[in-house]
């Protein structure tokens, strides 16, 4: 009854009733006492009660109301009918919860894993940091006084002063002084109120922007809202500096997104501009060897997932060489077998490549489904790097950039220091006089196409780490690597990369204002006016392959 | 696909006309049916029932089997065939057997009215089982109503519609998107103050997202509360918009409603787990992932963020239980792609209820013929999977359901966090709409109508 009742009222009355009716009822009560009762009311189905029993938790310095509470964050807090809580440990024991000592002899299909929902998760992170600032380690206070600084919560205002006041290391008792600062905000003592605004302008951070800007409104009279004049003018500072602040960050923010863009962009085209740029054939199948490539990466994670689960991390290692070589044999395949009859006659090229295409999509659907498929980030790829407050860079994103820097790197050597670059290098500029010294055209043509779809696959290693893997990927990229190729300059790698950096720049710039959707719009729109005014793109080949 | 294609892709437009010459150009607007109809109008005023009543009943199924949509719509051709075999295996229905058509429209909308249009007039079928995107219903809906067909529809959608010859068995705004908004903004649900609603740009966000704003409104949110945002199908690049939200979300608790359709979830996810986005901190609820879905993610970063549904595979009653085991049973037998990860989910169960109710209609009024079965569907019950009674409106052809609202968990499923007591009546036409708040879906007398303000047929008195 009383349960029921403290549903549907305000629960903090009636907390301690069922708390008690709990603890008569559990045998882990009569040894744990108090403390006992907290943890097996974790596990109550009624969240008003385990939300309460995590707030008198978050006050115990007994280390099992610390391994309790991270218990339940993980997913490994029991609870028998009888109402008693056992914690699972990786190896598959029970522990009792309130002793911590193993326990056996209880029927695990009777259990039931406590679940938490999102009210209950953040109260949780909040108890769960309370409790750190006892910690003699002091990067676990600090780490602790962080999570308390992020997300404040009143109510544990006065466990973070008796903390404040015990606290040796400097770092944690500043941050312990600008949250509990922000407590003092709400406070009617006009000096606590200014350090309290100063704190908040010293830590700019943008969460503070609408609290402290809503002290400089006036009402419908024209008289400010805050009387007092000294607060008003704190306030104002702290405002300006949190602006400045995050001016800044936005900058960064968006070019470092723009830089992240143009290297997805620059992959993808980078295949292109080998086999579009250098060799003339438009080619329509391109996307679908990004899709081999992310696909090859899809089995070289299959692959370790069987024989290596261990190392499995590190699939990419066996991804970059398998999905080259599967594109590379695939392109050369295509070049000796269809690609060849066709050179010079751009439209048949055109159809033939996009019936290709359609083929190889076709095959991947059959072998592996129409659904797509799952490639896991390794867990070294996931994350962030927080770079300014507000400015996450995702480790995936870095990858890419200096994964898309290698890749231009190691097209420019080959083009350039080796002896097969040379030849493709001067099969471009004239292929008939190159053939009259002596290079076979047509090896160094299939070689050429092969390493064009290799590298479209190391593309697709990339590729599958952001997006979807899927049989249709290929088509979602195929229109933004002719863009870059056409912008950049028909037969120039480095016009491919100004131009892939430069739209996705543009892109991002575009994007905050303009939204999504309209910012491709504008992006397209830009480059057709870009193509009337320079037809040759942004680098353009001089000599008379220009006219070939 | 085709949206990419044909908005994007201008070398391949000019190729289409080249491949597909002048013999049948799909027309490019969903407006056109009429156009093909043109044709095909003569012989076909209306499909007759199948004259000899001994030969098997067919059934049409309309889902993509390829393009963007392949993704979500194959597992609802999967459990129709299911649910058809399970009623085959029990002797029929009227002693006769069902004889599944399926067609595949591949993700192209115009299509998917030539494909209903077949159906219609060459195959003859009794019903239709199909669509996903409420752009493919719209597509086919005046193809229905001119040959006077049936349709039942198994995704949840914008509502903001009720037609003579379709039956909803998806949820309506106030069966989904209403709820979850009011959960998000409740205690239990972190009392959300400002709203990112993110969405795919189409007719189906825009709408829903139109009726959250008046609801929102009407709840006292404030406008400078409200963002609004929109991406391309099969966009990827999640970066800018994430960032933007945990911009949004500073200084006020803030929930993220998404109506994000199909693969561009999962970078979207993706980027939430990179930029550090924590359930407890932002969620989302989102209005189109389900099990299905989740299937290309590692939830793992996930866990919390939310969906709204009126089905989850993780009910635990004991007609859920049977179905999930049909289900697996079915997957094994066929041996379909997937095997044992084949989940099932909230537009499969809504197939199912539809087949199963469209039966018992076609026995108790004793005939296939489409004006009888429509007045048996009315007031139809079916036991669900969701474990209650699933009734089908008797005035305005959408279906009674129950909503739940499950937080997503570490290994793909869903774990219930709210529910209604028992199902809801749909209410096609949103209240909080200022046009829409007059307009009646009613198809029984004196109205006959499903979007008018006044009675149709009301005789003089």
């Amino acid at each position: 009854m009383s349960l029921q009742s403290c549903l549907r009222g305000w629960f903090s009355k009636c907390v301690l009733v069922p708390l008690v009716l709990l603890g008569l009822a559990l045998p882990a009560a009569a040894e744990g006492g108090e403390l006992g009762a907290l943890i097996s009311s974790l596990g109550a189905e009624d969240r008003s009660v385990a939300g309460a029993a995590i707030d008198g938790l978050a006050r115990r310095p007994e280390p099992a109301a610390l391994r309790a509470l991270e218990a339940l964050r993980d997913g490994k807090l029991r609870v028998a009918p009888s109402g008693a809580a056992y914690i699972k440990t990786e190896d598959g024991k029970l522990l009792d919860a309130v002793s911590g000592a193993a326990v056996t002899g209880v029927d695990a299909s009777l259990l039931r894993t406590a679940g938490v929902n999102n009210v209950l998760r953040r109260q949780l992170t909040q108890a769960i940091a309370a409790l750190g600032l006892r910690s003699k380690d002091a990067g676990v206070r600090l780490a602790a006084a962080e999570q308390l600084a992020k997300a404040l919560d009143e109510k544990l205002a006065p466990l973070m002063r008796e903390a404040l006041a015990l606290e040796k290391d400097a770092d944690v008792k500043a941050l312990l002084k600008q949250t509990l600062a922000q407590v003092d905000f709400g406070s009617s003592d006009p000096k606590l109120r200014i350090a309290a605004i100063q704190a908040m302008g010293e830590s700019a951070d943008v969460a503070f922007k609408g609290q402290l800007s809503a002290l400089l409104e006036r009402d419908s009279q024209g008289k400010f809202k805050e009387p007092n004049p000294e607060i008003r003018a704190a306030a104002d500072e702290a405002v300006s500096i949190i602006s400045r602040k995050e001016l800044f960050t936005r900058i960064v923010r968006d070019l470092f997104y723009g830089v992240s863009l143009g290297s997805v962009l620059l992959l993808a085209a980078l295949g292109l501009a080998v086999t579009f740029g250098l060799m003339r054939v438009i080619n329509m199948a391109h996307g679908e060897m990004l899709m081999l490539g992310a696909y090859s990466t899809y089995c070289a994670q299959l692959l370790f997932q069987k024989y290596f689960p261990g190392a499995l991390d590190y699939y990419i290692v066996l991804a970059l060489p398998l999905s080259f070589g599967v594109c590379m044999l695939v392109g050369m395949a295509l070049e000796r077998s269809v690609i060849r009859f066709l050179y010079g006659r751009p439209l048949e090229t055109l159809l033939a490549t996009w019936g290709i295409s359609l083929m190889l999509i076709q095959t991947v659907r059959v072998i592996f489904g129409a659904q797509n498929v799952t490639v896991a980030n390794p867990s070294w790829l996931s994350g962030g790097y927080d770079l300014l407050p507000g400015v996450v860079l995702p480790y995936n994103r870095i990858a890419t950039i200096l994964f898309v820097s290698f890749v231009v790197l190691f097209v420019n050597w080959l083009l350039k220091r080796t002896p097969i670059g040379l030849q493709v290098r001067s099969i471009t500029q004239n292929r008939a006089m190159a053939a009259c010294m002596g290079i076979r055209t047509a090896r160094v043509d299939m070689l050429t196409f092969g390493l064009g779809s290799g590298i479209a696959g190391l593309g697709g290693v990339a590729l599958s780490q952001l997006g979807n893997v899927g049989p249709e990927l290929g088509q979602l990229y195929i229109v933004d690597s002719f863009l870059v190729v056409v912008v950049g300059g028909v037969g120039k790698i480095a016009g491919s990369v100004v131009a892939a950096l430069g739209l996705g720049t543009i892109n991002k710039l575009l994007e905050p204002f303009a939204g999504a959707v309209l910012g491709k719009i504008f992006l397209l729109v830009f480059v057709v006016l870009f193509i009337q005014r320079r037809p040759q793109g942004l680098f353009a080949l001089k000599g008379r392959s220009a006219e070939g | 696909m085709n949206v990419r294609l044909s908005s994007l892709w201008g070398g391949a437009l000019l190729m289409l006309g080249i491949a597909c010459g002048q013999s049948s150009s799909p027309a490019p607007e969903p407006a056109a049916p009429a156009a093909p109809g043109a044709q095909t109008a003569a012989p076909a005023a209306a499909p007759e029932p199948a004259k000899d009543d001994k030969g098997p009943i067919k059934v049409g199924i309309l889902h993509s089997l390829s393009g963007t949509m392949a993704i979500s719509e194959t597992s609802l051709k999967d459990v129709a065939l299911m649910t058809i075999d399970e009623i085959n295996a029990k002797g029929g229905v009227l002693g006769r057997k069902l004889e599944p058509v399926v067609v595949d429209p591949a993700s192209n909308w115009p299509l998917f009215a030539e494909k209903a249009r077949e159906l219609l007039t060459k195959d003859k079928v009794a019903v239709t089982f199909g669509c996903w995107t409420s752009v493919s219903r719209k597509s086919v809906l005046p193809v229905f109503e001119e040959l006077n067909g049936l349709l039942f529809y198994p995704v949840q959608y914008e509502g903001e519609e009720s037609s003579y010859n379709v039956f909803y068995t998806g949820a309506a705004p106030n069966q989904q998107a209403i709820p979850a908004t009011e959960y998000m903004m409740s205690k239990e649900g972190g009392e959300a103050k400002r709203f990112v609603l993110l969405g795919t740009d189409y007719v189906y966000p825009r709408t829903t997202n139109k009726i959250l704003r008046y609801f929102l409104q009407s709840k006292g949110v404030a406008e400078a509360d409200i963002l609004e945002k929109y991406t391309p199908f099969g966009f990827t690049d999640y970066q800018t918009i994430v960032a933007e939200v945990k911009r949004f979300a500073a200084g006020k608790r803030t929930a993220v409603i998404s109506t994000i359709n199909g693969d561009s979830n999962v970078p979207f996810y993706k980027e939430l787990a990179n930029q550090g986005v924590k359930a407890e901190d932002i969620p989302v609820v989102a209005f189109s992932v389900g099990e299905e879905e989740l299937r290309g993610i590692d939830t793992a970063p996930l866990v919390g963020h939310l969906a709204a549904w009126n089905y989850f595979q993780s009910l635990d009653n004991p007609e859920n239980k049977a179905f999930i085991e049909k289900w697996k049973a079915y997957v094994a037998k066929n041996n379909l792609p997937g095997g044992d990860k084949r989940v099932t989910n909230d537009p499969m169960e809504a197939t199912y209820i539809g087949i199963k109710m469209w039966a018992q209609a076609v026995a108790q009024s004793g005939t296939t013929d489409v004006d009888a079965v429509r007045q048996a569907v009315a007031g139809q019950v079916v036991k669900g999977p969701s474990g209650f009674d699933a009734k089908m409106d008797e005035k305005n052809h959408h279906l009674h359901k129950p909503v739940f609202i499950g937080e997503v968990q570490a290994n793909g499923q869903f774990q219930v966090v709210w529910k209604t007591p028992g199902p809801v009546r749909a209410a096609p036409w949103s209240p909080f709409v200022p046009d829409s708040s007059k307009k009646v879906a009613d198809w029984t007398y004196p109205w006959l109508c499903g979007n008018c303000t006044e009675p149709k047929v009301a005789l003089a008195k």
